[in-house]
């Protein structure tokens, strides 16, 4: 390491900040579905691989990155619309176990259908001609496509923040993850509101899979490892916090990244090892409230 | 029936699997149902009865595994026994310290911790590679002879093992009756039911916790000792968080806060993959399949819906 | 129940009871082959074709006649890519199957879990993929074989033809777990035989492919050729981003192994100019009677050619049919003492041999490059054969380093 440099560091620092930007998505779309129906949804790492094959089929099939990149999440968020309604709805009131084993064995069909379906040899995805090779960012050369992906899901956030904050159907999303009951009794249809929470989670998750393709390579197996560190920047942001979801993704991002540059043998473990410390002082996360999903 | 198997669970125990290796298609599986049906009823200690979701049982399971592995094949011990109480002994230290950090905190972030906690444990095993054998497993774990006063029997034979491990693993479960028809046992359900109250009627909540863990973690460690010895290898997967899944999953399968219901379900996981792996390539597809009927048929799992079936 | 209800269902549970074993004595008369290999997980491609090796081999040695007029069968499992299951799926296959030869393993891990039940059991045990433990003391059993290259023999044949040849200014570029790591190892102590400069190495956790930061600084230090370990889904992931940094143009990029299926995936505008090292390709039918034979034997039953770790599996078979002809006898060590008395062989690529002491098998391999996507005659048209690096048993460790005296 002697010749590392600053534009090394910089370099670095953004590809942590593209991993970070998968994760937030993800970890989104988790905590709402936590949030809301306090439902562990083991599929959504196969979700996510879904939504990269999909993108994969939809580009062969219209010849257009741009038509893939908006018809796949929506297929995902319709998969999880029926999803929720025939397979998680009817467990609802049963223990928080019944809907982990669901999606557990859910998550097996999928991996596996999707290995009859596109075989057992991975795919390449490549990004669209237009956002193929670097830019000049005065400090480093930065592949064109990576910032695309920030960009991507800066919008989708920014999005998804005005629609929870601001319309109507946000707030009771929001209300309905606080006290569902009240929710309820002031007569509002929650079935309604889960249904599109599912749906908008698992979209999130079928954007990130087909954002992160191009970079990370397809194959059936890609949703099992990222399921956790999902998991852990959900945990680490404090459930059922977005501001603490985008945080703690882009924390742990950068985490990962940079300790690939410094210490590779650390770079697996340091994910764990962040949770840990922050969890130990922090109980509910950075931004999670005391009290909630404990 | 069933206020008969509620009554007397280790002389049922002992009838059922006296003859279980007569009844699935070879020895060896049905050494694996035993082993794994007891590393399920020590996770159950914990989640099903004291109401604590671990998600990171792989740790005391890897810790039993690679206490006895590292013993007898690094060590040179050359005696069972002591195989085992390293493996016992190192379980019951990790859970010790791990419960201690993991139970200040509770519900999802207590799982996590305990995640973390395992993954960590798997990373120095990882590169531990001259103790564990790192990626490769550690290997070269011999089987010593069962050594009691006055008599020493080889337990070379699949069958011979078996019953050697059900002498154990029935050992455990007369334990486990015990643990929970005693006061502290009454003290883990009442925790499991509302942690506040218990601790209002003035009870030590958190000693009480610790030391359900650590029995847990003895349960797990005994289970995973036993593994290392009947394949005489600790893969490094044995300390991954896909050990601590799939505990997870077969206590659920079978129904958690169960008596049994964690061994059911370690057994049907277990002959089904077996089975239909034999049969088609893509098992993953049907066993999956069958995941979801059980949850969507069967809401209390498959031994708490047979029982409420059974009747008093 | 009553008494009646009570015998009728015993008579029953007890003729389904032995229906099994009804069937199993019908079986007795074929020759069980075990075959652990990982159908299910990432390298479900290379496991398939693995056993479509193994089943033309199969066919084939039926189609004569069997051995000692005996038909063989070979029963398929899925070892998942995990140890505990590949240790219990050859449990079965002995204990169930009663199969008294096992041929398979996909991972070295998995090879070595495989191989603990077999050396327990006294079953013989070929294993047909990559690993140096396997034949070395403390792992090796006396009826271990190993028909496969290992980590030391393509590290050493790759990198003297790389320094000789390319270049003696390298870069290293290694996934951090144990096949990348003996890999390395291996690959340092080639360049530093042969006079060349190491101007760096940089290790990366496996599964983990984010090569940006890394890439610059290999650029910047200019090596000749830039070596690289990186398994699976990671390999495509790095020649992508090497690509985008233009890097092939910079320098030569090479590779201790390619693998067919993998090629198939990633395409030839990856993998056009990479270098590696091969144990078998198809396109060898037409320099090889032998690889003809078994080139048109794979293309007829499965429409598509050979792969290379399917050729290991091929002639594992073969070697297995062989022993037991030699013997006369379908007992394990006997056909181990068969094999190292007569351990010449030659099914689909020229002769190999074992090696007596650690049962390790010598074989021809192929130093190829990645052909550019104009110049392919055909879908699976994805390497040029620069050279061939004959069988030597200099390539290895010597049978005192693996700890035989």
């Amino acid at each position: 390491m002697a010749e590392l440099t600053l534009a090394t560091l910089a370099a670095q620092a953004f590809t942590g900040l593209v991993l970070g930007m998968i994760l937030v998505l993800l970890a989104i779309g988790l905590s709402l579905i936590f949030g809301l129906m306090t439902v562990v949804n083991f599929a959504h790492g196969s979700l996510y691989m879904l939504g990269a094959y999909l993108g994969f089929f939809l580009i062969g099939y219209t010849k257009s990155f741009w038509l893939a990149l908006v018809v796949a999440p929506l297929l995902v968020g319709a998969l999880g619309f029926g999803i929720e309604r025939f397979l998680v709805r009817p467990l609802y009131g049963r223990s928080i176990d019944d809907p982990l084993l669901l999606t557990f064995g859910l998550s097996l069909v999928m991996v596996e259908t999707v290995r009859l379906i596109w075989g057992k040899i991975g795919l390449t995805l490549d990004p669209p001609r237009e956002l193929a090779g670097a830019v000049n960012l005065g400090f480093t050369y930065f592949p064109l496509y990576r910032l695309f992906v920030i960009g991507v899901t800066v919008v989708v956030l920014v999005a998804l923040f005005v629609f929870l904050e601001k319309t109507n159907v946000g707030l009771i999303i929001r209300a309905g993850s606080r006290d569902p009951l009240m929710v309820k009794a002031l007569g509002f249809d929650l079935g309604r509101v889960w249904l599109l929470v599912f749906g908008i989670g698992t979209a999130l998750a079928g954007l990130a899979g087909i954002l992160a393709g191009p970079m990370r390579g397809v194959y059936a197996e890609m949703g099992v490892t990222i399921i956790i560190e999902s998991f852990v920047v959900v945990v680490v942001g404090g459930m059922g916090s977005l501001v603490g979801a985008i945080v703690a993704g882009i924390a742990i991002g950068e985490v990962v990244s940079l300790t690939t540059l410094f210490a590779p043998k650390f770079a697996e473990i340091m994910v764990f090892i962040v949770m840990a410390l922050v969890l130990l002082v922090r109980p509910s996360g950075l931004f999670g409230e005391s009290g909630l999903m404990e | 029936m069933r206020s008969w198997i509620a009554t007397h669970p280790v002389v049922a125990f002992l009838v059922v699997f006296a003859i279980f290796p007569y009844l699935v298609p070879y020895k060896a599986l049905a050494t694996q149902v035993l082993i794994y049906g007891l590393f399920a009823l020590g996770f159950n200690l914990l989640y099903g009865y004291t109401g604590l979701l671990s998600f990171g049982h792989a740790a005391y399971w890897g810790l039993g595994a690679y206490g006895t592995g590292i013993a007898l094949a690094k060590l040179k011990v050359g005696s069972l026994w002591l195989g085992l109480a390293a493996g016992l002994g190192l379980a019951a230290a990790g859970g010790a310290v791990i419960g201690f950090f993991c139970l200040r905190r509770r519900g999802i972030y207590f799982a996590m911790l305990t995640l973390a906690f395992a993954q960590l444990l798997y990373f120095v095993g990882f590169h531990l590679a001259d103790w564990t054998g790192g990626d490769d497993g550690l290997r070269g774990i011999t089987l010593p002879p069962l050594a009691l006063p006055g008599v020493t029997i080889p337990l070379d034979t699949s069958l011979a093992f078996y019953y050697f491990a059900l002498a154990l693993v029935a050992t455990a479960v007369a334990a486990l009756k015990r643990i929970l028809d005693s006061p502290f046992g009454a003290v883990l359900q009442a925790i499991r039911e509302n942690s506040e109250r218990a601790s209002a009627c003035g009870y030590d909540t958190s000693r009480v916790k610790l030391l359900s863990f650590v029995f847990s973690a003895l349960f797990a460690g005994l289970a995973g000792s036993l593994d290392a010895l009947r394949l005489n290898v600790v893969p490094i997967e044995s300390l991954y968080w896909t050990t601590s899944g799939q505990v997870v999953i077969m206590t659920l399968l079978g129904g958690a806060g169960t008596f049994f219901g964690p061994f059911v379900g370690a057994a049907t996981f277990l002959v089904l993959e077996d089975r239909l792996a034999v049969f088609t390539e893509s098992w993953p597809l049907v066993v999956g399949a069958i995941f979801m009927a059980f949850v969507l048929f069967l809401p209390k799992g498959i031994w708490g819906t047979l029982l409420a079936r059974l009747g008093p | 129940m009553n008494r009646r209800a009570f015998l009728a269902t015993t008579a029953a549970g007890a003729a389904v009871a032995a229906f099994p074993a009804i069937l199993k004595a019908q079986g007795g008369d074929t020759i069980k082959v075990g075959f652990p290999g990982p159908t299910t997980g990432p390298f479900g491609a290379l496991a398939k074709d693995q056993q479509q090796g193994a089943s033309v081999a199969m066919e084939e040695i039926n189609a004569k006649g069997g051995i000692l007029g005996r038909r063989l069968e070979i029963l398929f499992r899925d070892d998942q890519l995990k140890p505990a299951v590949g240790a219990q799926r050859t449990k079965e296959l002995i204990e169930n199957e009663r199969c008294e030869f096992i041929v398979g393993g996909l991972a070295a891990h998995v090879q070595m879990a495989i191989n603990e039940q077999t050396k327990k059991a006294g079953k013989l045990f070929i294993s047909v993929s990559q690993s140096d433990e396997i034949t070395a003391r403390p792992d090796w059993g006396p009826l271990t074989f190993h028909e496969a290259l290992n980590p030391t023999i393509t590290s050493r044949a790759v990198g003297n033809w790389l320094a000789q040849n390319l270049g003696k200014k390298w870069w290293i570029l290694y996934a951090d777990y144990a096949w990348g790591k003996q890999n390395n190892a291996v690959l340092t102590e080639v360049l530093k035989r042969q006079g060349g400069v190491l101007l760096g190495s940089t290790p990366y956790p496996l599964g983990n492919p984010e090569f940006s930061a890394h890439l610059p600084k290999i650029l910047a230090a200019k090596p000749e050729v830039l070596v690289t370990m990186t398994p699976g889904a990671d390999n495509i992931a790095f020649l992508k981003q090497a690509i985008s940094f233009g890097m092939k143009k910079e320098m030569k990029i090479a590779q201790p192994l390619h693998w067919l299926p993998q090629l198939k995936e990633g395409g030839p505008d990856l993998y056009a100019d990479i270098y590696a090292g091969i144990n078998f390709s198809w396109q060898l039918e037409d320099a090889i009677p032998e690889a003809k034979n078994y080139v048109a034997l794979y293309r007829k039953k499965h429409n598509e050619p050979p792969g290379d770790y399917s050729a290991y599996a091929y002639s594992a078979i073969h070697e297995v049919a062989r022993g037991i002809t030699l013997a006369k006898v379908v007992n394990s060590d006997a056909v181990a003492s068969a094999l190292i008395a007569n351990p010449v062989y030659n099914h689909y690529k020229g002769k190999q041999w074992w090696r007596a002491c650690d049962h390790k098998a010598f074989q021809d391999l192929w130093i190829v490059k990645g052909r550019e996507r104009s110049k392919m005659k055909g879908e699976w048209d994805f390497v040029d054969i620069v050279q061939k690096v004959a069988a030597s048993e200099e390539l290895d460790r010597s049978c005192k380093e693996k700890g035989f005296v």
